[in-house]
């Protein structure tokens, strides 16, 4: 595997290979010393043309932990706010020689553009509204990690799918690993033809949500009140809201953060023992450092981004730093 | 209706006296099919002489036993960029295409920066045409004052300019009394009424097309009834004022639907469908790739069907390009980003003989009809082979293949949605008012007798 630019084009091995990666990282984290030797020497830039803790940290670390050099650009303050091209951007952090550049866009396709313009392996850290693959393989880990394999699960995902990327990429995923997945949400929210394109089930209401094991909650923006998605949030918090009432003891809360607390979950959901939110972001860091030994350690030997040479294989994991 | 050369502009040149030997003919509304030696002297088809009949004393001849010679084409909508954006297409470089996309006249649209709003702008731009255009070119100008939808530009001032009609496109008109205005209006000053058919409150900010595509794909989608609505909306108004408009770029079925139903109740409006249209669907948008991205965005499966169904059944009066030239800057960025437009002056007959007539969609006669009925709906005479007519002609090989994009574009912008395509049937050389606009480089001519 060269890049991470979608879920749609990896196959269930592919995920499971890298599931498998991140669970052997995994014992990383419990050291003392958190760190390993195995990138030494490669660069990794991650490049945020949007706002983001969570995915800009959590690549950021996972790099730091496989020992690369990292840059960390934020759209503020860069050059792109002084107009430069993404082209030229790419074209300029490419002169670094970078082993991988992590990308986050408004755009839709600003991956597959920076993977056709730069040697470097290329990320997709979420573009625009279409995906977020590494957001859903983290996800997949941690339920794995609760309901071992997830054929003939019931997944809802519910709230705003038509502006998120975690949805699309998540349902794609879980269907790939054999749940069946129902989207839930206002209908102003849920984009036309989505369950014929993707095979999923969509519901407007949460009539139903007991027969789910997972319930995903996306994240509702304050924004979309402005546009006419929803008359208020307090008449989405009161449809739509996941609490107490609807969380079943045996059933698993996910959310991809930040969480809008009391719109879309209430509080005590969060905190609750069924909830996954603080483990997704465990996850994120080894599955994020799976993404990145998976890529420079793959079948595809990487090669240098200015001579084009294949590199030297990275550093075997478990040596000492 | 008068000679396309007496309305519009281009260049002075040499008249050629030109014999096409052995071409087969075909001009459906002429009622011309067979094997002919197709003579054109002073700016006219002379005669149609039998195979072999024709003297050729003075005359430049082109062995053309194989070719088909057919009417030349006529491009109700263009986009020039001049005044303002000339590193992207100029008169000179946008009649070289249209030439060698087998057209023998154009009509430029006024979304220009600035627009085309005063007769002293109508009056500068054909003053250049004369100088530069290979093909006669007619301009149209704005609607309103600044393309912004509010008052009137000066319309029969325009038209004793030589404004061949009025459009605002690239934007849609908004409001329903301006549109009404100036529908009134032309009682007096004449002048087709062109327009781009979008609700811009159900657009917002969408990219492409509302289905199954955008669903996956996570971008904001134009619904089809985005422009399906207004159209109903600005057919009801012409009908109400017994005015004459022309509906521009059709994109869905139910804008179809909504053309036909208005011409069924009298209503005079006519309209258009582009090649792209015509040939693609909104799955080649899954590619992400930015060369697919204009407006109206390229739709399903069954929106085709219904404009190829609409070709058949007369209720699209004629193909037009929407040739929208753009820098490689506005398109070599995200799909969300780049700039709507494609070009398609130099594809528009290759395309449509590739995808329509050579699977047996529609016939070869309907293309080279629709190809050239852009001309008569802005009262201008159609291209024809019928001897005594201008001479308005392209010789055509449908057997040859070719790639889109391998010798380069006459146009000075490369993005065409078809670049890198293998395409079936080219043309070999237009003959615009009695002039050779162009002949494709490797296509040897017959020396002269």
């Amino acid at each position: 595997m060269k890049h991470l630019l979608s879920i749609e084009t990896l196959s269930r091995a592919d995920i499971e290979s890298i599931l498998e990666r991140a669970a052997s990282f995994a014992e990383v984290g419990r050291r003392d010393i958190k760190k390993v030797p195995t990138l030494r020497g490669r660069t990794v830039v991650n490049l945020f043309f949007e706002s983001s803790t969570r995915t800009s940290s959590s690549f950021e670390l996972a790099a730091k932990r496989l020992s690369a050099d990292v840059v960390s650009i934020k759209s503020a303050g860069s050059a792109v706010d002084k107009g430069e091209s993404l082209k030229d951007t790419v074209a300029t952090l490419s002169a670094y020689d970078p082993a991988v550049i992590v990308i986050r866009s408004p755009h839709a396709g600003a991956a597959n553009l920076v993977a056709r313009w730069t040697e470097a392996s290329v990320i997709n850290a979420g573009d625009g509204k279409h995906e977020h693959p590494s957001q859903a393989l983290l996800d997949l880990y941690t339920l794995r990690q609760h309901l071992g394999e997830l054929d003939g699960r019931k997944i809802w995902i519910v709230g705003d799918v038509l502006h998120s990327r975690v949805a699309r990429s998540n349902l794609i995923a879980f269907r790939e690993m054999g749940a069946e997945v129902t989207v839930c949400g206002p209908p102003t929210l849920i984009p036309r033809g989505i369950s014929e394109e993707l095979g999923c089930k969509v519901a407007y209401t949460l009539d139903g949500l007991e027969e789910a094991d997972v319930i995903y909650a996306l994240r509702m923006q304050r924004e979309r009140m402005g546009e006419s998605f929803v008359p208020s949030l307090r008449e989405y918090a009161a449809r739509y809201q996941v609490d107490a009432r609807r969380l079943g003891p045996r059933q698993l809360l996910m959310h991809p953060g930040p969480v809008n607390r009391g719109v879309e979950l209430s509080g005590e959901v969060i905190d609750s023992p069924q909830s996954l939110i603080t483990e997704q972001v465990e996850s994120g860091l080894v599955v994020r450092m799976a993404i990145l030994y998976e890529l420079l350690a793959g079948s595809d030997r990487p090669r240098s981004a200015a001579t084009g040479e294949p590199l030297p294989d990275p550093t075997e994991i478990g040596q000492p730093a | 209706m008068s000679a396309i050369s007496k309305v519009l502009s281009a260049r002075e040149g040499e008249s050629t006296e030109l014999v096409l030997r052995n071409a087969s003919v075909l001009d459906p509304r002429a009622g011309v099919e067979g094997t002919y030696d197709v003579v054109i002297r002073d700016g006219r088809v002379a005669e149609l002489a039998g195979p072999g009949g024709a003297k050729t004393d003075s005359a430049e001849v082109v062995e053309a036993e194989g070719l088909h010679a057919f009417p030349a084409f006529f491009d109700p909508h263009v986009h020039l960029r001049t005044p303002g954006r000339e590193d992207e297409e100029d008169i000179e470089t946008g009649t070289r295409a249209a030439a060698a996309g087998g057209y023998c006249g154009i009509l430029a649209m006024a979304n220009t920066e600035p627009p085309v709003c005063t007769a002293s702008d109508i009056g500068s731009l054909r003053e250049r045409a004369e100088r530069e255009a290979s093909v006669p070119v007619g301009f149209l100008a704005t609607v309103t004052q600044g393309m912004r939808g509010e008052e009137l530009t000066e319309m029969a001032e325009l038209r004793d300019a030589g404004a061949v009609g009025f459009s605002d496109d690239g934007l849609p008109l908004r409001s329903a009394r301006v549109l009404r205005r100036a529908l009134q209006y032309q009682r007096l000053c004449g002048g087709v009424i062109a327009l781009h058919e979008e609700d811009p409150d159900l657009s917002g900010d969408g990219v492409m097309h509302e289905g199954p595509a955008s669903a996956v794909l996570g971008m904001a989608g134009i619904p089809s009834v985005s422009e399906s609505t207004m159209i109903a909306r600005d057919c009801a108004l012409a009908g109400y004022e017994d005015a004459r408009v022309h509906v521009q770029h059709l994109s869905a079925r139910e804008s179809v639907e909504a053309v036909r139903a208005a011409k069924a109740a009298g209503v005079r409006v006519s309209c258009e469908a582009t090649p792209h249209h015509l040939a693609l669907t909104d799955e080649v948008v899954r590619s992400l790739d930015a060369a697919f991205k204009m407006n109206p965005p390229l739709r399903g499966d069954d929106d085709r069907e219904a404009l190829i169904e609409g070709l058949r059944d007369g209720t699209i009066d004629c193909i037009a390009t929407d040739h929208a030239p753009h820098s490689p800057d506005e398109k070599e960025v995200p799909f969300e980003a780049a700039a709507m437009g494609v070009t398609g002056l130099e594809t528009a007959f290759s395309v449509l003989h590739t995808e329509l007539v050579a699977p047996g969609m529609i016939d070869l006669a309907l293309l080279v009809e629709k190809l050239g009925a852009g001309a008569p709906l802005f009262d201008l005479d159609r291209p024809s082979l019928e001897p005594g007519s201008e001479a308005n002609v392209v010789l055509c090989d449908l057997g040859a293949e070719w790639t889109v994009g391998e010798d380069g574009y006459e146009s000075r912008s490369h993005n065409s949605c078809f670049s890198g395509r293998k395409l079936t049937g080219r043309v070999l050389m237009t003959v615009a008012a009695g002039q050779v606009a162009y002949r494709l480089r490797s296509f040897s001519m017959g020396v002269a007798a």
